[in-house]
This record gives structure tokens, C-alpha cells and sequence, in this order.
């Protein structure tokens, strides 16, 4: 298959890039380093969970907000092919038209992956741990990977529409704060005000939280069971919505793809 | 047209595309027979990236045809992919990988097997050159040495038709020679080349024949020869000095030119078409003297495709370059 072929050839190119780059090597490593000390020692002894460990319970916050911010690079990446005229050259071969955004988006998920490889160990560096099966671990690391890879079809959008990759990271920050901070990623979504509660009970940043919550076991012990639909039932919430991300934004990023670049 | 292996050539009628109020070509036509190279000339917005777009299937026109190598542009875009090689203005390689890793990712793009997409790139590289580049990644290396292994990367899959957007545009003397070399190895092999420039001095070097454009279409067409026999004759050249000197010659050559004159006033140089130059010269010499104007160099040349550029379109490339 031409787009398999492809789409396996970009995305090895991306990931040598990732050794070759500083700057994303200290995105991806330091900033979930920082996150998960800043958020332990900072607000970890100021902010008390009824019945349950701040710390534990933060982690999966930070693991789903690491991710959904991961997802930037796949805009900012995109838009340096452009800005440096790997499009075009890329658009005059006789390559399969998804492949440049699908690879792009394929090795984005090995960030992705290192990013957690990273805060898993500097969460279980602070005290953290899994008291779930290792299954439901398991499957917890997967759809928080396989949400962030739906997500990064959206940012290739975004990527591809913007003229460099500086405005991609000012653009996605005013998307991304509000998204992953109305929700239950640092704080209960119960403790939110009028209609900041429903927004982040519906957020599925939030829903993606809740399962990974729920997969690692770190919810607080007697946690009333959620009244939202949304947060009874997380994994499936979570899942309907990377769906419909990919099979709304994939036709899109193709697309604008195909008229990239063109002058 | 049908499409048959051997057929090398590219060609396109009427080609139009405007963005918005602007009209990047306004009814193009060119025809490139397989194995030459064609130069198309002309200053910056003229047209000519907006053509190789079109025929490289980057842009699609609004209105005309196009052929190349034998398909048609607009109904299999991915058949003339799969016999083209593009090396743009900007040199599009990615910077983070070596020479080698780039040219194996090109050639795998062009569905080679990754093995011979390597071996085939390391021999390019070897014929450029370029080995100490191999495994450094390029951002370590020259503009001039990046434009070479894009060039590299257009030739990876040995592609009989190549387009290359000003090739040479930015880069110094020496590596100007040196990509010209490398086209000119090329060429020797039988491989089809429409390349743009707005040095005429890179079309006089590289093409068979030059197609001069300006606005969006073609205003002349020959080989550098025909060309600059269309300017005709001679041009004698003065460099002066002094106040008044440069009014004070610009009248003395408009009594003997055939055409318009050329004057850098800041420099104190004129340039006028002559239709006898010995005669012309002696003329303006005797004049130049008697009014007491200083020389500080004179003499007769042949056109160049300067000249021929300010006959044609009544201003020079270098002046709409800077603006």
C-alpha cells in the first residue's frame, strides 16, 4: 500500500528529527518533568482531595494535558515543511496525498509515548503509583496515545492554515489552556462554578482523565460516583470523540494539504 | 497527444492563473522537445514559478493545457509526478537529516526500494561531490552545498524531465559554476530541462533556446544567438566623469545610437545600440574630446541578453530585481 509505505517513510523521517532537535527533545522530556514537581510540590500541599492522595490523583491531569499539548507538535511541524518549502517538493512526488499529514501525526505518537515513558517515571519518582490491574493500566496509557493521535489531526489543520510555526504555538495555547483547564485534569470537576461545571463534565479532556483516573486506580477513596453521562461512562465518551476527530479532520488536513504551499 | 516512453518533451498552450487582481500568467505557451533545455527568462513576477507549478501539478490553471513527458498535467497529475524532478529556488531538503538520509527518503517518496533509493543517492552524491555531507546533518553546510543536494534529490529517481525554479538565484559565483556543471552533466545524458532564471547570463550558458517572459507571457523566443542578433550590432559602452559629463554624452550617443540608451547616472555609465560600431566610435570619441569630457572608459562589445531585455520590454531585469 502506497500511503502505508509513505506515510511509514515520513514518519522516520520525523523521528530521526526528534534526536537531531534540542528544542523538541526538552519539549518532550523536561517540560512533563516540570509539570509533574510543579504541580506535586507547588499546589500538591495546598490543595486537599477529600479522602484521597493530591499527588496520585494529579497525575493522570498531567498526563492528559502533556498529550493534548503533544498534538501542537504535529501543527508546528507541518508548518516548518511549509514555511521551508518541504511541501512543495514533497507535493511534485509521486506519493501517496495523505501520507506527509498521516506520518506526521504516526510519529507524533512516538512523542507522545516518551512523553509518558518520562512523566511516568518522574511521577513515580514523587510518590505515585498504579493500584489498578495492569491491564486496565494498560489500557489507560493506550487511550490516552490514541486520543492525542485524534487530537493531532486537528492541530494539522491548524498548521497547515498558518503561515510559521511560531503561530501555531501562539494559536493552540489559546485553544489548549481553556480545554485542558476547564475540566477535572487539576481539580474535581464538581468544585467548579455555574457553567464552567458542565462545560468541563462534557469536556473530553476531562472524560480522558476520568478513565485514566479510573485505569491507574488513583481515584480518591469514596468518590461519589459521577452524576454526568459523560464521566459514568469515560472510555466510551473518550473513544466517540477520537473518532469523530479523525473522521472529521483527516479529510480536512488531506485536503489542505493538497492546496498547500501552492503559489 | 498519447503517451509514449520515448516522448521526453513538455509542452503547454494558453496557460492562464490569476490570484485575486493579480495575473500571474496571462496565455502561456511553451514547448520544450525532449532532451533540450529551455530558459525562461524574465524578472521577478513574471510569471515563471507560477509555470513550473502549474506543470510540476503543484497549481492547477485556470484555463489551458499542458503536457509533460507525454501525459497530460491536468487529467494524471501523478503520472507526470512519477516522471519529473523539481529543484525549487528554496532549497527544499530537510535540514535535520544528512545528505544521504534525505536523498533515501526522496527516492523511497518515489517508491524506489529504500536499499537502492540509498545506493542510488550515495552515487549522486559521489558525482557531486557532496560525500562529506553524507552523514553530517545540512544545516551544518553552505547555501550553494544545500542547493546541490536538492538539485541531487530531483535526480534521485532518474527522472527524464527536470523543472529547476532558479536554480542558481542567491548563490555565489563558484557555486553557481559548480550547479551549472552538475545540469550540464545532466543534459549530456539525454535528460529534458525547463529551468527559469533572471540571470541572463544562466540562460546564455544552459539553454538551447530562451523563452523571455514579462507579465504573465512570452515576449520572445529564439536561442541566446537569434536573440541578441535581434538587438543588432554592437554597443558601445562609455564611463565618464565630471559635472554635466553624463547629459553632455547622453546627448553626444543619442545623435549615433539605434535604440534607447542605457545610463547609470550614479556611475556615470551609458550604453547605446550602434549600427557601426568603428564609426560610431570614433564619432563619439571626437565629440567627447572637443567638449572636454573626462573618459574613464569606452569601447565596443557585443549584445548581451541585458541588452536584449531592455530592447524588449523597454526595462532592464536588474531594475525591476531590486524594486
Amino acid at each position: 500500500m502506497n500511503l502505508l509505505r509513505d506515510s511509514a517513510t515520513i514518519a522516520r523521517r520525523n523521528v530521526i528529527r526528534i534526536r537531531r532537535v534540542p528544542d523538541v527533545m526538552a519539549f518532550v522530556v523536561v517540560q512533563p518533568i516540570m509539570f509533574v514537581l510543579l504541580f506535586a510540590y507547588v499546589f500538591g500541599g495546598s490543595i486537599d482531595i477529600p479522602g484521597g492522595n493530591y499527588r496520585e490523583f494529579l497525575m493522570a491531569g498531567i498526563f492528559s494535558q502533556t498529550v493534548v499539548f503533544g498534538a501542537t507538535f504535529t501543527g508546528a511541524g507541518l508548518a516548518e515543511d511549509m514555511q521551508k518549502g518541504l511541501i512543495n517538493r514533497f507535493r511534485s512526488l509521486p506519493m501517496s496525498r495523505s501520507a506527509v499529514v498521516a506520518g506526521r501525526t504516526v510519529s507524533d505518537v512516538v512523542y507522545n509515548a516518551l512523553s509518558i515513558i518520562v512523566m511516568s517515571l518522574a511521577g513515580l519518582a514523587v510518590g505515585w503509583r498504579i493500584r489498578g490491574s495492569f491491564l486496565d493500566a494498560v489500557v489507560a496509557f493506550a487511550l490516552l496515545l490514541f486520543f492525542a493521535y485524534s487530537f493531532s489531526w486537528v492541530m494539522a489543520c491548524i498548521g497547515l492554515l498558518v503561515p510559521t510555526p511560531e503561530v501555531v504555538n501562539n494559536a493552540t495555547f489559546v485553544v489548549l489552556f481553556p480545554l485542558t483547564f476547564i475540566a477535572n485534569t487539576f481539580v474535581p470537576s464538581d468544585n467548579l462554578p455555574g457553567v464552567l461545571k458542565p462545560i468541563a463534565e462534557w469536556n473530553p479532556v476531562s472524560t480522558l482523565t476520568q478513565a485514566v483516573r479510573e485505569g491507574f486506580g488513583n481515584l480518591p477513596v469514596g468518590t461519589p460516583e459521577p452524576t454526568a453521562w459523560p464521566l459514568q461512562n469515560a472510555t466510551l465518551y473518550t473513544l466517540v470523540w477520537a473518532a469523530i476527530l479523525i473522521v472529521v479532520f483527516a479529510p480536512i488536513a488531506t485536503r489542505l494539504y493538497q492546496r498547500a504551499g501552492a503559489r | 497527444m498519447t503517451s509514449s516512453p520515448s516522448d521526453t518533451s513538455v509542452s503547454a498552450r494558453g496557460l492562464i492563473k490569476t490570484y485575486g487582481e493579480v495575473t500571474a500568467l496571462a496565455g502561456l505557451d511553451l514547448d520544450v522537445p525532449g532532451g533540450t533545455v529551455l530558459g525562461l527568462l524574465g524578472p521577478n513576477g513574471a510569471g515563471k514559478t507560477t509555470a513550473v507549478s502549474i506543470l510540476t501539478t503543484l497549481v492547477r490553471p485556470d484555463s489551458g493545457s499542458a503536457h509533460v513527458a507525454g501525459v497530460d498535467v491536468m487529467a494524471d497529475p501523478r503520472g507526470v509526478r512519477s516522471r519529473i524532478g523539481l529543484s525549487g529556488q528554496y532549497a527544499a531538503v530537510d535540514e535535520h537529516l544528512t545528505a544521504t538520509e534525505n536523498l533515501e527518503m526522496i527516492g523511497c517518496l518515489y517508491g524506489m526500494p529504500r536499499r537502492e533509493a540509498r545506493r542510488r543517492g550515495l552515487d549522486l552524491l559521489e558525482q557531486f561531490r557532496l560525500m562529506e555531507a553524507s552523514d553530517r546533518p545540512l544545516k551544518t553546510f553552505s547555501g550553494g552545498m544545500r542547493r546541490r543536494i536538492d538539485l541531487a534529490g530531483a535526480l534521485v529517481a532518474d527522472p527524464p524531465v527536470l523543472f529547476l525554479d532558479e536554480p542558481t538565484t542567491g548563490l555565489d559565483p563558484r557555486s553557481r559554476g559548480e550547479l551549472w556543471d552538475a545540469i550540464r552533466e545532466r543534459v549530456k545524458g539525454g535528460t529534458t530541462v525547463l529551468l527559469t532564471t533572471q540571470y541572463l547570463e544562466e540562460a546564455d550558458q544552459l539553454a538551447d533556446e530562451i523563452v523571455v517572459i514579462d507579465h504573465g507571457r512570452s515576449i520572445a523566443k529564439g536561442t541566446a544567438e537569434q536573440l541578441k542578433r535581434r538587438v543588432g550590432g554592437e554597443h558601445l559602452d562609455v564611463h565618464v566623469s565630471g559635472d554635466g559629463a553624463v547629459a553632455t554624452t547622453e546627448s553626444i550617443l543619442a545623435a549615433v545610437a539605434t535604440g534607447p540608451l542605457r545610463i547609470h547616472h550614479d556611475d556615470g555609465e551609458l550604453s547605446a545600440p550602434v549600427s557601426n560600431g568603428v564609426e560610431a566610435l570614433s564619432t563619439v570619441l571626437r565629440e567627447l574630446e572637443s567638449r572636454q569630457v573626462t573618459i574613464v572608459d569606452i569601447g565596443l562589445r557585443r549584445p548581451t541578453l541585458d541588452d536584449v531585455f531592455m530592447e524588449l520590454t523597454g526595462h532592464e531585469a536588474e531594475a525591476e530585481v531590486s524594486s
